[in-house]
């Protein structure tokens, strides 16, 4: 099956378009940002003040990297689990960000927020993380440089492996797959 | 009285930076041969996709020197120690943390280690790190490295049994927990099963089970045949390779059991990734 491509900042109509089950190949500018640095978005904004970047429908990418061999881009890169993100999604959707990359189930909340504001959730291969890195094209550390593996990267990416597991049709990959 | 052997700690320093640097970069052959054989048994193209990922992932790691897994994991040691070792040089402990500090630096390991579990600040060393020493007959010492990722880890479950529940309670309770964790913890797995002793014995039980040598059967007959009959019950949930559904949802399932008191039966699981980490030497 031949990937759809998109480019982020996500437009609406790409959005639409995608259907749980979808294998992506994404391409653009992504944010890493695990537990840690979304309590700092929380804390910034809640004091009113703007995130470290525009969030208009950008891509989070749960992932805390291995540090940079000297001569490459990144180290390996994978998705952690999202779980632990679920109490933070809505106030990132209310913020802009209309794409999450992780891997692992998400809160019945989460799903709902993801309808309401019109925003995807997508799976990349979780311990692929070696393989993953090939598909950076660039890395720069933009915010909270103290919280080491998890501080937030600016990420250029080029046909990145991603998989829609909640649209905005409340589809499920994970619920799917169980259920037969 | 037989005669000591004497064993510095330079020695098992020197050993577990090495079997850090063998089991970050590279799985053992074993698990790569069991990657290929899942990969042929599943008719889904998302399943053989996902597969196909995980083994390419293991040419890249060792071609190009970058760990399997971002998480590179908490370092858990088990050290088998001889009676007639003697073991000089600096204390066993700082040893084995200074080994873990100097593989993290120089093979560009992530540290994924907080000294304090509310205050959370990273020891920027990913020491300390998890030991666990056995005495045993002879004058040998033997190392296994175990590296542990924290999502699988998360999904670990404990339950006290009647003493009286059946097996098929007990499997009902795997199956459920497997099913409940689904792509969290990154399967197929290698589900580690501990039975009895007592609560805290179960769960070392279930983290020692998965270090069994690879594709080999438990001894025990009984056990061997639990074995798989777990493992065909966890692969009828259709969880899959990372939760996108299929026939491989476990690669394994490895039971370690142990005596326990008349009033209990623990069940502890080890829910280990797809990328099943570790190395172990005797010295």
């Amino acid at each position: 099956m031949k990937p759809v491509e998109i480019h982020t900042p996500l437009d609406q109509q790409t959005i639409k378009n995608l259907e749980s089950g979808t294998m992506v190949a994404l391409s653009g500018t992504i944010y890493t940002a695990r537990d840690r640095a979304h309590q700092e978005f929380q804390k910034l904004l809640e004091a009113g003040k703007p995130l470290p970047f525009d969030p208009s429908g950008q891509v989070l990418y749960y992932a805390g990297p291995s540090p940079t061999p000297r001569g490459k881009v990144i180290g390996a890169v994978g998705p952690t689990t999202s779980y632990r993100m679920d109490p933070f999604t809505g106030l990132m959707l209310e913020a802009g960000i209309r794409g999450f990359i992780g891997k692992g189930k998400r809160s019945q909340q989460v799903r709902e927020q993801l309808v309401q504001w019109g925003g995807v959730y997508f799976a990349t291969f979780g311990g692929a993380a070696a393989f993953l890195h090939t598909r950076v094209v660039s890395s720069r550390l933009i915010a909270f440089p103290h919280l080491g593996p998890e501080a937030v990267y600016m990420l250029e990416v080029a046909d990145f492996p991603i998989i829609v597991v909640n649209d905005i049709y409340n589809g499920d990959l994970y619920e799917s797959a169980i259920s037969g | 009285m037989a005669d000591s052997r004497i064993i510095n700690t330079t020695l098992i320093r020197d050993a577990i930076v090495q079997l850090i640097h063998e089991a970050s970069f590279q799985l053992h052959p074993e698990t790569r041969t069991t990657f290929i054989q899942m990969r042929d048994t599943e008719e889904s193209g998302i399943a053989r996709q996902t597969l196909d990922t995980l083994i390419l992932n293991d040419d890249i790691a060792k071609a190009e020197q970058v760990p399997l897994c971002q998480d590179c994991g908490s370092v858990v040691v088990f050290l088998e120690i001889g009676q007639q070792v003697i073991i000089e040089g600096e204390q066993l402990n700082d040893a084995i943390h200074d080994a873990v500090a100097h593989a993290y630096e120089k093979y560009y390991l992530r540290k994924s280690i907080v000294a304090d579990p509310l205050q959370r600040v990273n020891t920027g060393t990913n020491t300390p790190s998890f030991i666990h020493i056995d005495m045993v007959q002879g004058d040998k010492l033997g190392i296994t490295v175990y590296l542990k990722g924290g999502g699988s880890e998360n999904m670990s479950s404990l339950h006290m049994f009647r003493p009286t529940a059946s097996e098929d309670e007990i499997i009902d309770y795997i199956v459920q927990t497997v099913r409940d964790a689904g792509p969290n913890p990154c399967p197929p797995l290698f589900l580690g099963v501990g039975i009895g002793g007592t609560a805290d014995v179960a769960m070392l039980n279930a983290k020692k089970a998965v270090l069994r040598k690879p594709g080999s059967f438990h001894p025990v007959d009984y056990y061997r045949k639990l074995e798989e009959k777990i493992l065909h019950a966890v692969n009828d949930t259709g969880v899959g390779p990372l939760g996108f559904g299929g026939r491989n949802t476990a690669a394994a399932v490895y039971i370690k059991e142990a005596a326990t008191h008349i009033a209990t039966l623990p069940v502890a699981l080890n829910l280990n990734c797809h990328s099943l980490r570790y190395r172990g030497t005797i010295l």
